[in-house]
């Protein structure tokens, strides 16, 4: 019964396709503008990950990021045309409903994450089977505190106003997870990136070296944000019964 | 207890109140409504803007929760009856989501119900089959609403609620929407919708619940209104008589003064005109009209305005609703 829902909820978005070229341009025209001309640096920033691969991953942080947002600004649009007050009178369940939206958040994330792993092997960044899936799984957990938060900004802004909120929101974030560039080991600002999602996000691309590229602290700070965000998110949901 | 279990071919809406915080003061909406509603039943919901009709349809689709009282669709509650797709409604306001075409809308909102109508069926039903391809965002007001009235029939639910269907459309879109609406009611469903315009309440209803200031003031079929008012009014100056000799000629129900201008509500104005003619030679400036609803209606919220103690707000939120 979703699964009609959801195919002309897909259809819906990639009809969009201002939005959905942009969100999917932005991050690959950065890609090749910081990476391109830095292709054969393969120890960046002495982290022991090359150039390309460092910032493939951080534009795939930033464009899945924006998909899962995204979500955000598709409620707040439903809402403000009544369309959630429609659909709240259908046997459709406000979990369905949620679902239907953290899922087409994945699957333009997905796409983005897709266009960014060519773009980065066009500049030669390669990687084991197993290495890709595990930095594609990681990315994909690390989404979902920003589902949440997007749930959230959907039900607490207007239209007019998701646009500089999570235009902001996801520089900040950006900013803050090293995804411009890596924020060093020492000082203030290395020490508040550990406890921001975003940063975790970045550093999946450190399953190149082996091992495990989230700590113990890196897993605790995604839950812990999940679990923070959904409570909000549900919360605005249930206050956010009337009319617009 | 047995009778909780059995299904109820009702709705009924118990003690309803709600109220809402305003600026200076709770807003009392609604304020105690009991309304049962026989399945197959198109009721009207009728009044001024502000007397509660739209939260009362709100509460009935369980989107509000009342502050007092009750509300049981065929024996669940709305967001039960919801839920299991017995309800279908057209809210007020709202647009349509983007990106879609017509056909492919009606579609999407057709796959949420366990037994919905035939797409094609339901398109051609709401007069919309030719705008069946064109995108939801590049149609006109009156074709929108259209949309929105098939996003509601799709469901084939058997309560279909609609809230001020008809306020974007002109006359002859709004034939053609009750036409739709009676193709449906016939169908066997229950139709429960609010209106402010007292011509469809009269023309499309079986029944009209009459509100003012979020409470009922008149209940009933849409004929036995009519007959508590007169079925026709006549006016004509006539200075100097008495209303109650007025009141007293054959075929009058009762008789009020307006400055020079007599008003007779009539039972039967053709014997009243005969009777009046004769008494009075002198009467001038004769016009009859059909009362239909607006007359009952101005004269139940009056009443009720004044059994109310408050000044008559009811007298002129309808004089309101006249242009």
């Amino acid at each position: 019964m979703t699964l009609v829902y959801m195919r002309y909820e897909l259809l819906r978005t990639l009809r969009n396709r201002r939005f959905f070229l942009l969100s999917l341009g932005f991050p690959l025209i950065l890609f090749y503008t910081i990476a391109g001309p830095n292709r054969n640096v393969h120890n960046f920033d002495k982290s022991g990950i090359s150039f390309p691969l460092y910032y493939m991953v951080a534009m795939a942080a930033f464009g899945t990021m924006s998909a899962m947002f995204s979500c955000g600004g598709r409620i707040a649009a439903e809402r403000a045309v009544g369309w959630n007050r429609q659909l709240r009178i259908t046997p459709l369940s406000s979990r369905s409903y949620f679902r239907v939206k953290v899922l087409t958040g994945y699957m333009m994330a997905i796409v983005s994450l897709l266009a960014l792993y060519l773009a980065g092997m066009s500049l030669g960044v390669s990687l084991t089977s197993s290495q890709w899936l595990k930095m594609t799984g990681l990315i994909l957990i690390g989404l979902v505190p920003f589902a949440a938060l997007g749930i959230l900004i959907g039900h607490m802004l207007t239209p007019d106003s998701t646009g500089p909120a999570m235009g902001g929101g996801i520089s900040l974030l950006a900013l803050l997870g090293g995804v411009y560039f890596p924020l060093g080991h020492h000082g203030f600002l290395p020490e508040l990136a550990q406890y921001i999602p975003s940063y975790w996000l970045v550093q999946a691309s450190h399953v190149a070296l082996g091992g495990h590229p989230w700590s113990t602290k890196g897993w605790i700070v995604m839950i812990v944000w999940t679990i923070v965000l959904s409570g909000l998110a549900a919360r605005a949901y249930r206050r956010d019964t009337g009319r617009v | 207890m047995a009778t909780a279990d059995e299904p109820s071919a009702q709705i009924q809406l118990s003690g309803l109140v709600k109220s809402f915080r305003g600026s200076d003061g709770p807003i009392r909406a609604v304020r105690g409504i009991d309304v049962e509603i026989t399945a197959g039943e198109t009721v009207a919901l009728l009044g001024p803007n502000g007397a509660g009709k739209s939260t009362t349809i709100d509460m009935l689709l369980g989107l509000l929760e009342p502050d007092e009282g009750s509300v049981s669709v065929f024996g669940r509650s709305p967001s039960e009856a919801v839920a299991q797709g017995a309800v279908g409604g057209m809210l007020q306001t709202g647009q349509l989501i983007r990106d879609l075409s017509v056909r492919e809308l009606v579609a999407m909102m057709a796959s949420l119900y366990p037994a919905p109508l035939d797409v094609e069926e339901t398109l051609e039903l709401a007069g919309v089959s030719e705008i069946a391809a064109q995108r939801t965002n590049k149609l006109s007001g009156g074709q929108t609403q259209r949309v929105r009235l098939a996003v509601a029939l799709v469901s084939d639910a058997e309560l279909l609620v609609l809230d001020e269907p008809t306020v974007a459309l002109d006359v002859e879109g709004r034939q053609a929407f009750w036409g739709t609406m009676r193709a449906f009611a016939a169908r066997g469903k229950t139709v429960v919708f609010a209106t402010h315009y007292l011509e469809e309440a009269d023309a499309y209803a079986d029944r009209a619940v009459l509100m003012a200031h979020g409470a009922i003031v008149a209940d009933g079929p849409t004929t036995e209104i009519r007959a508590t008012v007169g079925t026709r009014t006549i006016r004509a100056t006539l200075p100097s008589v008495d209303v109650d000799e007025l009141a007293a000629l054959p075929g009058v129900n009762s008789a009020e003064r307006r400055g020079e201008v007599a008003v007779l509500h009539c039972a039967d104005s053709d014997a009243a005109i005969r009777a009046l003619l004769d008494a009075y030679p002198d009467v001038r400036d004769i016009e009859i009209a059909a009362a239909g609803l607006e007359q009952a209606f101005l004269a139940l919220t009056g009443d009720a305005d004044s059994g109310d103690g408050r000044p008559p707000r009811g007298a002129s939120a309808s004089s309101e609703k006249q242009r």
